[in-house]
Order: C-alpha cells, then structure tokens, then sequence
C-alpha cells in the first residue's frame, strides 16, 4: 500500500485519500483505484488528511465500533470538514450508512450528512444479502456513465439506509431488490454513497470507479456537475 | 435480483495450486494469482482459497499469495484452511481477503466464531462444515460433522451444529459433502436442503460436481445460493460460462450468462 510515499516525483495522477480505520478490504480498494489510474494514500489520523481530489470511506460491518475507531483516529471532524465545504467524498457499504443520522444495528449515532437511518433489510430471503445483485438506477449520473441500467454489483451487508424526507427522496440514485426494495446508492451534489463494493465488482465497478474519479477531478477544478459529460467512456453492458 | 454464484474453489499447498482428491495424488496446478485472475476473467461470481499445507511454514507463503490475487482478481476472495484465532482472521483479511472460512478451529472452539463476528462482521465469517452421512439405512437421513479434512469424526450432528454456527454469528454456511467430494456423483441435496431450510444465511454447496446439471440441482433441489467446484473447473471439463448457462436455462438468475439460445 502506499501510505509510506512521499511526493513521488512528477506523478500528476489524481489523489485518493481512502480513511484506514481497520474496517473493510483496502488491498481491493487501492488496487482498483491504481488500476483506474488514481494514486491511494491512507489516511489513519485526522491529522493527515491530504489534498486529496476525493475522499473514500470503506467499511464493512457495524456502525458503533465503526465510529468509535473513526472518533479514536480523530476523523470524524475532519470527514464531515471535508463533506461541507463541497469536496467529492464516496461511502462504500458502511461508509454510505455513516452518512446518515443513526443506525437500527447497534443505536449508534453517525455522521447526520444525510437525513434517514440505517435499518435491517426487510423481508430479505436471505441475511446477510451477500453476491451479485442488480442496481436499478432512479435517474442519470455520471457515476454510471457507460454502464448498463441494473448491471450487476457485489453486496454483502444486512444493514442499509433509508434517506428520509424530500431532502433525503431527491439523493436516492438507485435501488436493488432483495426481500423489499433498498437503496444501493445515493447522490447529493458532492456526496457518492453505494451499498455495494465497486471494487469487488468486476469490469462494472472498475468503470464505476474511473467514472467516479474523473468525476472527483471535474468536481475539485470547479466543473458544476451538470455540466459533466453523461455518457463518457463508452457504452459497453455489464461483464 | 440477487444472483446464484458459481465459485471455483483453489487448494493450495507451499504457494501452488494444486489438484487431486484432496490430501492425496496431489499435481501441481499452478500460481493461484494467475489461475484466480483466469477464472475471474472467465466469470466467476467469488473464489475461494483453501490452504491445504500440510507445515506451518506454507502460512506466510499464503498471505502472500492472498495479497497478489487480491491485486489481481477483482472479484470476492474467501480464504480457508487452518486460521485459528481472530489474529490469523486478521492477517488474512489485511492480506486482502474478503472473507475467512472458519471450520475444524471452530468445532474445537465454537467462541471462535462469535469473536471474530464481533472484530469483523458476521458477513466476513464463512463457516465451513464438513458432512458424511451417518444415519442407519432406512432410517431419516442425518450427518455428522467431520474435521481435519474428514479425517476425524466428531459426534457432532451436521443440522445442529450448523445452527449454532449461524446462531454464534456466521454470515455464510460451505457446506461440503464427504462422501461426494471427490466422485463426482453430483452434490448431496438432500444435506443441502436439510440445511437451507433450517437457517437463513447463505449456503455454499460443495463436493461431487460432475457437469452443470449438478449445479442446477444443488440450487433447485437443495436451496444453495452458492455453488462451489475445484477439479471440473481445473481440469477445463465444464468452463464457468456452461455451467452458467446450464443455470439460467434452468431459470436461475446469474451474472453474465450468456442469453440463452
């Protein structure tokens, strides 16, 4: 991993801060965004957060312990920093469920971005809903841009959160099946959130993820998000 | 809707894959990045590792390995054989795993399960049971618990301790039949089912593939949500994508089949 490197020279490849806080797979993580061609830096301590064009916050597991070792690594403050003043931030799987107010697993309270809470999966055949599932997107985003509406993605989780309010309705970017309806990814201006692991995902998220950090760059240099090309990269199915 | 997974399973030993019956005949079979990466690009859903050296010194080899297929397969990666404690969980998921198979540890210490559920999650606990048949002829059908690679009986009934896994914490069940791994006389649907209809996470069928029907079976019949197999897919009897096929001609959901003719 390459939290040792200090200034490679002349590497011009868009920086990823991913925040290391002993929950969730980071060789996968930062092996999938090396192969998208961003550059990966750890972030274990709030002190250390760099700048970085987008913030990554994996996680699988429970909401408490999760916070409390984000609270231990003085990261808490600086995520939700990062989050309002307008900089790209992705949660994946636990880091999309922090964003909300609260947790159903364990009654933590988490980071309050967006309103609504983190629940069990209801009438679920199966818990936890673990493999390839469909993504059923509500609306466009450059995150999918190329991909096939309700491509597959991989899931393992119990646990997801249900955006309540207009506020919380207007971020629902796309819902997947199983038992009831969830939402497996949300989008509010400069916040990405998805249930599902990317970076496990195959050619499907490989493209998500180039789409997310050529996003992250348009995003950081001012680019209004309106104005990014929908359909980039090509229109290639899902693998 | 949440697809069937086709999962090729890798043994290792010393940092090779190798094929064989098991623990005997074993040949080796190649680098298991390169063998992952092949399966992965021929579409396979998840694959498993099971490390079946026989010394400790393979261990290290192991994480190692772990960490090179990590870089190169973008698909889940369960890691199995010989982790005894949450520290070894630990190392191996650092390493790059998405998951632990926890099996003849957890019978000797079924707290193992619940520890390692409550540092990492239940959906990163896959626990392993291996199953023979143990009933008298005529009578209900049961089986018991077998470890150390089937070696070693334990007493144990497979359907209880199968709920008390999951009751401990397990996220997923690998269910291998002892007395189909190795014969490809198809899978034990019938242990399958005995097991899917009593607990709620999913299970993986393993032992006795033989071609793509049997797949099929072990998900109709026996309720898996998860299909594994080592030597047809090593041995290029059946490629990922027949058996695919196989399924989604059956009407089961799969990833990338190709559409039916």
């Amino acid at each position: 991993m390459r939290d040792d490197r200090r200034d490679p020279p002349a590497d011009d490849r868009p920086l990823v801060a991913v925040v290391d806080y002993g929950a969730g797979n980071l060789v996968s993580i930062d092996q999938a965004l090396t192969a998208v061609g961003a550059r990966v830096q750890l972030v274990r301590d709030g002190a250390d957060v760099p700048k970085a064009e987008l913030l990554v916050v994996p996680g699988v597991g429970a909401a408490a312990p999760a916070m409390e070792r984000l609270e231990r690594g003085r990261l808490v403050e600086p995520i939700v920093d990062w989050i309002r003043s307008g900089r790209p931030y992705l949660g994946i799987c636990l880091g999309l469920q922090l964003l909300f107010e609260g947790s159903d697993e364990d009654g933590a309270e988490t980071l309050g971005i967006l309103p609504g809470r983190t629940v069990k999966l209801r009438n679920a055949p199966t818990l936890p809903h673990i493999g390839w599932n469909q993504v059923e997107r509500r609306r466009d985003h450059a995150l999918f841009a190329g991909i096939t509406d309700a491509a597959d993605f991989y899931f393992v989780h119990s646990y997801a959160g249900v955006p309540t309010g207009d506020d919380g309705e207007a971020a629902i970017l796309a819902e997947t099946e199983h038992g009831d309806r969830f939402v497996s990814a949300v989008a509010r201006e400069n916040v990405l959130g998805v249930q599902f692991h990317p970076e496990r995902s195959g050619g499907n998220g490989l493209r998500l993820l180039a789409n997310l950090v050529r996003w992250s760059v348009a995003l950081s240099a001012g680019a209004t998000m309106g104005a990014l090309p929908i359909g980039a990269g090509g229109t290639r199915g899902g693998d | 809707m949440l697809r069937r997974r086709v999962i090729p399973c890798l043994d290792v030993a010393n940092g090779r894959v190798v094929k064989g019956t098991r623990f005997v005949d074993l040949t080796d079979e190649g680098d298991p990045p390169e063998l992952a990466a092949r399966y992965a690009d021929e579409g396979a859903d998840e694959l498993v590792f099971l490390d079946i050296s026989a010394a400790p010194e393979g261990r290290g080899t192991l994480l190692e390995i772990v960490e090179r297929t990590a870089r190169r397969a973008f698909v889940p990666l369960t890691v199995g054989g010989g982790v005894r404690s949450v520290v070894e969980m630990r190392d191996v998921l650092r390493a790059g795993a998405d998951k632990v198979s926890l099996n003849t540890a957890a019978v000797a210490e079924p707290t193992l399960i619940s520890r390692c559920a409550s540092r990492f999650g239940r959906q990163a606990v896959v626990v392993a049971i291996d199953a023979r048949r143990s009933g008298v002829e005529g009578a209900a059908p049961a089986w018991e618990v077998v470890v150390k690679g089937g070696r070693e009986g334990t007493g144990l009934d497979v359907i209880g301790w199968a709920e008390r896994a999951v009751d401990l914490g397990a996220g997923e069940l690998l269910v291998t039949s002892m007395d189909r791994d190795g014969t490809r006389s198809g899978y034990d649907t019938e242990l399958l089912r005995a097991i899917t209809s009593r607990v709620g996470v999913p299970v993986i069928a393993s032992g006795g593939a033989a071609g793509p029907s049997d797949f099929v079976a072990a998900v109709v019949d026996g309720g898996a949500d998860a299909v594994l197999a080592a030597s047809i897919f090593h041995r290029r009897i059946h490629s990922i994508a027949d058996v695919k096929a196989a399924m989604a001609a059956a009407g089961l959901p799969v990833r990338g089949a190709p559409v039916a003719a």
